[in-house]
């Protein structure tokens, strides 16, 4: 990986969360590193639970804190920590050079306000654009985003669309600023296929018109396969695998990332007679881990796993995964 | 492998309606009705699993609920092992249930937090067997086994379990009773993918088992072509194509099965490269006020002018495939008497 001059739209190091909860601690992030190139689609792939969601909210500030604490990391925007910045700098970043979409559009956007309110707050807040200035540039992100007749429904509340085109005005939303990163949580995980297909043509489309870099979060393997670049696999609060998207659905090293691809069925080619299935439950990050998170549900597991954690190995061009067994030798790696 | 011509039928559908009404104003004026089920009909064969999808709001859940008269059904007929329950009294359909269960999408609100699991899979033997409380609790043992549950759990609480295992809690529940036919809602929905196929391989290991018919309502097209033998795909309250499994899938007739086929992404990025989507536009129209015409006219990109004016009958166009749809006309004389006896 090259230093920490080059410029990456966001460079995240050795980033780790820990929540605190009467049970005691969860260490739902540990350790976790990633880069985002300019114009790039990185798509983050995980169960419930791995830490995906976390990750990206703790790195823009928008975890409870507490119980949330962040211990540890690095995240550079624009030449700046986000993890040191004041909250007055969060929000002046948030919205505005960062944009966000969150997996329901019913829950996030709010019911007593119109949308051409909420489309115009960004826009009047950081952009500085007065009320008529606003209108005109809400009515033409609405028309961006597909949909018809703009102008009238931004007087629309939000239980007047449906839930495709509540989700179209949340990306309308996230967009509003022309943000270098947009990051987006299970964007499509609430919609229906067909609806899911329209917004996944809508975001290649934007990217192409307006060239952002993209965080996609989702734990739906088809969806990014799709879309990605670039493709993180998370598991137990850790970055297990990462690689292009090519590589990484051709050539999975880490155990975890093949038994997912191996899972899923799919509604062409060969129907398998029998799903092969990950035996056992996700690992409670109740402390730092000590071991591979993965160790209990691995077929390839042996006495190092156990007493180490694995690091992130280089296993090809731009692809490295969290494991000592060598898939290719079949054997444990020598390091 | 399954085989339609050498089974019986267990459960025949013929032009089932659920309507629900919706009231307005001061004095509750019925004013109109949500044709959430309208006019569905299908038989589904002794030992076979039925999947039924859709998308949200296109009624399989309520076509699920109302087969097992957990609605009352506003109009058809349902027979369930040659007994008619669409309109049978309450008692008479309270004796027929061990004979229907259920298993429900969310794991976490279909179990009462209050009780232990010995209580939950207990209480349809409380309810409907005259079981001795040793031989009742033998019986919970046997099937916290059956479905992979550690006999240790059986006096702990919902709570304290993950949503796997919580499905299969409401799944021994089901099979309590020794059930013939099994509605199974959605009963993935809300399970990561990992979790999904060990359900999914169990509710095939107990069919094998103990002989189940199920009905396997889902959203997830690729998990129902894992599971099902026969698929009925629903839009708006109808059902627009029945079919078998892979002859559905290798070659959709209705336009919304290729539609809907084609919007499922594949987890392979090569084949999205070569993909020809058929991307709908718009949304689902309000079942309260359904286009005139067929059901799919808004949104079909193959639409024609009859398809405006005249609802396409749901026929046989070829042995074992049903469509509703103009493109594919009524060509078989014996169709009609098939889909209607």
């Amino acid at each position: 990986m090259p230093d920490g001059v080059t410029p990456f739209a966001l460079d995240v190091r050795g980033l780790k969360t820990v929540f605190k909860t009467r049970r005691g601690e969860v260490h739902a992030v540990n350790d976790v590193s990633f880069h985002l190139e300019p114009g790039e689609l990185l798509g983050v792939v995980g169960e419930s639970g791995s830490g995906k969601s976390v990750t990206m909210m703790s790195l823009i500030g928008l975890l409870p804190m507490p119980p949330a604490e962040v211990r540890n990391g690095t995240v550079m925007f624009e030449g700046q920590d986000l993890l040191t910045a004041t909250d007055e700098q969060l929000r002046a970043i948030r919205g505005a050079r960062i944009g966000m979409i969150f997996q329901d559009p019913m829950t996030s956007l709010n019911p007593v306000f119109n949308v051409g309110y909420q489309i115009m707050e960004p826009l009047r807040k950081h952009m500085g654009l007065n009320k008529s200035q606003a209108r005109d540039r809400a009515v033409a992100l609405l028309d961006l985003v597909g949909i018809p007749d703009a102008r009238r429904r931004l007087t629309d509340y939000p239980h007047q669309f449906s839930g495709g085109m509540r989700q179209r005005v949340m990306i309308a939303i996230a967009l509003a600023c022309d943000p270098k990163v947009l990051i987006a949580d299970e964007p499509t995980t609430a919609l229906d296929v067909t609806i899911q297909a329209q917004i996944l043509e809508l975001i290649k489309d934007l990217r192409q018109k307006l060239g952002m870099a993209i965080v996609w979060i989702t734990h739906d393997l088809g969806v990014i396969a799709g879309i990605a670049d670039r493709v993180m696999v998370m598991y137990g609060g850790q970055v297990v695998e990462q690689a292009p998207v090519r590589e990484l659905f051709a050539n999975p090293r880490h155990p975890y990332t093949r038994m997912l691809l191996e899972t899923v069925p799919s509604v062409s080619g060969t129907r398998v007679q029998r799903l092969q299935v990950i035996e056992g439950q996700p690992p409670m990050l109740t402390k730092t881990p000590e071991s591979c998170p993965f160790m209990a549900r691995c077929p390839h597991a042996f006495d190092r796993c156990g007493r180490e954690n694995p690091a992130r190995f280089i296993v090809g061009p731009n692809h490295d995964a969290a494991c000592f067994w060598n898939v290719e030798t079949g054997a444990p790696r020598d390091v | 492998m399954f085989d339609v011509t050498t089974s019986r039928k267990l459960v025949e559908v013929r032009d089932l309606k659920m309507y629900f009404p919706i009231r307005t104003g001061i004095l509750r004026k019925h004013t109109g009705d949500v044709k959430a089920v309208d006019g569905v009909s299908f038989d589904i064969f002794e030992g076979e699993t039925l999947g039924l999808v859709g998308e949200s709001g296109c009624g399989k859940s309520t076509c699920g609920r109302a087969i097992l008269r957990l609605y009352e059904p506003t109009e058809g007929s349902i027979k369930i092992d040659g007994v008619e329950i669409a309109k049978t009294d309450f008692n008479a359909l309270r004796k027929m249930r061990p004979t229907m269960q259920m298993v429900f999408q969310d794991p976490q609100a279909s179990l009462n937090p209050r009780m232990t699991l010995a209580g939950i899979i207990g209480e349809p033997l409380s309810e409907h067997s005259k079981l001795t409380s040793d031989k009742r609790l033998a019986r919970i043992y046997e099937l916290m086994d059956a479905v992979g549950l550690n006999r240790d759990f059986a006096n702990r609480y919902p709570h304290e379990f993950s949503g796997g295992q919580r499905q299969r809690i409401g799944i021994a529940r089901a099979l309590a009773l020794n059930p013939k036919f099994i509605v199974c809602d959605e009963p993935i929905a809300a399970l990561d993918v990992s979790i999904q196929a060990q359900v999914v391989n169990l509710l095939e290991d107990l069919q094998e088992q103990f002989g189940l018919t199920y009905l396997f309502i889902s959203h997830d097209l690729s998990m129902v072509r894992h599971i099902a033998d026969r698929v009925a795909v629903m839009y708006l309250g109808k059902i627009a194509e029945l079919a078998p499994r892979d002859e559905l899938y290798a070659d959709p007739l209705h336009p919304y099965t290729k539609a809907l086929l084609s919007a499922v992404p594949e987890p392979d990025p090569s084949a999205h490269d070569t993909a020809n989507r058929t991307v709908l536009q718009g949304d689902v129209p309000s079942p309260a006020n359904p286009p005139k015409g067929c059901n799919f006219c808004t949104r079909c990109p193959a639409v024609m002018d009859i398809c405006h004016q005249i609802d396409p009958d749901f026929h046989e166009v070829r042995p074992g495939r049903f469509v509703a749809c103009h493109l594919h006309p009524d060509t078989t004389q014996t169709a009609a008497n098939a889909a209607t006896p």
